[in-house]
């Protein structure tokens, strides 16, 4: 068995609802965890959109994925990288978000953040360091 | 073909899962476990309550690797293991759990 | 003829809305729905031009589309009226047809 572990990035560049492609990223990520990659997910443009809390869909009848977001950490991913530039120009900061956490069961399941806020700079700079990069 | 329990019908797709999550009852796994020839203990309905449980929370059913990790945290460190699970599950306990809970079928799940 | 324009386009990712206002005449009425609602918000990049449509059209956002969003109505600008399906329902008998900026 190989045992090559390739740095997989998810670039989420959608608003949710208006289209299908944050729900289909978020379930591409949790099949692809089955497979013990080194993944990130990032939020750039509208994508910061999707984890946006408080999110109600009764009104428009359709089904409210964003609690699942919330499960992310029990899939091991622990990276998620939030543009700040991305934020401010929509209005919002971290603030507005979800708090997002991954339990460390190296450290007595304690609960560790999972988003962290980057420049666009910093962004770029993850993105030229993945191998793979996976865009929705 | 819908299932039968307690006099009502549930519609079902061609896997045997429930159409729609609300409609499950306990019944639901009763009849599904017997035609399956399965006994429910107390230990299976411990891992079909989880699962209902975490699909409360997250609107997901949890993968096998997942659900695992998550029974052993719960129930002890001797539970959290595919042994104990395919034991109870011999179906698979995703597949086979996540039915009897009414649940989809897990994301991911072939 | 009274027009309402509705728009469901991010005014980030596509500029759909751009068209729409550069489009409708004074007066008419324009609808942000779906991923239009977020041109509605306060504090984004394009707050100031959605500011100065209000100069002559009258905007409207469809509150559902905000709640679901997870955008409660203290982050619409002031001006924009937020209305459910049935005001939807009457802005479009109100007027004489509807045109979609999609």
């Amino acid at each position: 068995m190989s045992e090559t572990i390739k740095q997989f990035l998810y670039l989420n560049r959608k608003a949710p609802y208006g289209t299908i492609y944050a729900w289909e990223s978020l379930e591409v990520v949790l099949i692809g965890a089955a497979f013990d990659q080194d993944v990130s997910l990032a939020f750039v443009d509208d994508g910061v959109y999707q984890l946006t809390k408080g999110q109600d869909t009764a009104g428009i009848g359709m089904k409210n994925f964003s609690p699942t977001y919330a499960a992310l950490g029990d899939y091991e991913v622990k990276k998620i990288f939030v543009e700040k530039e991305s934020l401010e120009e929509r209005g919002l900061s971290l603030d507005d978000l979800q708090h997002l956490v991954w339990e460390d069961e190296d450290d007595d399941y304690a609960e560790k953040d999972s988003i962290k806020l980057v420049s666009r700079d910093e962004m770029a700079a993850i993105m030229d360091g993945a191998d793979v990069v996976f865009s929705f | 073909m819908p299932i039968e329990v307690n006099g009502k019908s549930f519609e079902t797709d061609e896997e045997g899962y429930l159409a729609n999550i609300n409609d499950w009852e306990p019944g639901v796994a009763e009849v599904m476990s017997k035609e399956d020839d399965l006994e429910l203990t107390d230990e299976h309905w411990d891992i079909i309550n989880y699962l209902r449980e975490y699909y409360e929370e997250y609107q997901i059913a949890p993968a096998v690797r997942v659900l695992t990790k998550a029974v052993g945290k719960k129930f002890g460190k001797d539970k959290g293991n595919s042994k104990y699970l395919y034991g109870l599950f011999p179906y698979g306990p995703a597949k086979q759990a996540c039915r009897y809970a009414g649940l989809p079928k897990p994301t991911g799940c072939v | 003829m009274s027009t309402l324009h509705t728009v469901n386009k991010s005014p980030f990712e596509k500029t759909s809305l751009d068209a729409c206002l550069a489009h409708a005449t004074a007066g008419s009425n324009v609808l942000l729905i779906e991923d239009g609602v977020y041109a509605a918000t306060k504090g984004t990049a394009v707050e100031q031009r959605v500011k100065q449509a209000l100069d002559s059209v009258k905007l409207y956002v469809l509150g559902p589309d905000l709640v679901a969003r997870g955008l409660s109505d203290d982050r619409v600008i002031d001006g924009i009226s937020v209305v459910d399906y049935a005001g939807f329902v009457d802005l479009a008998a109100e007027n004489d047809k509807v045109q979609a900026w999609l």
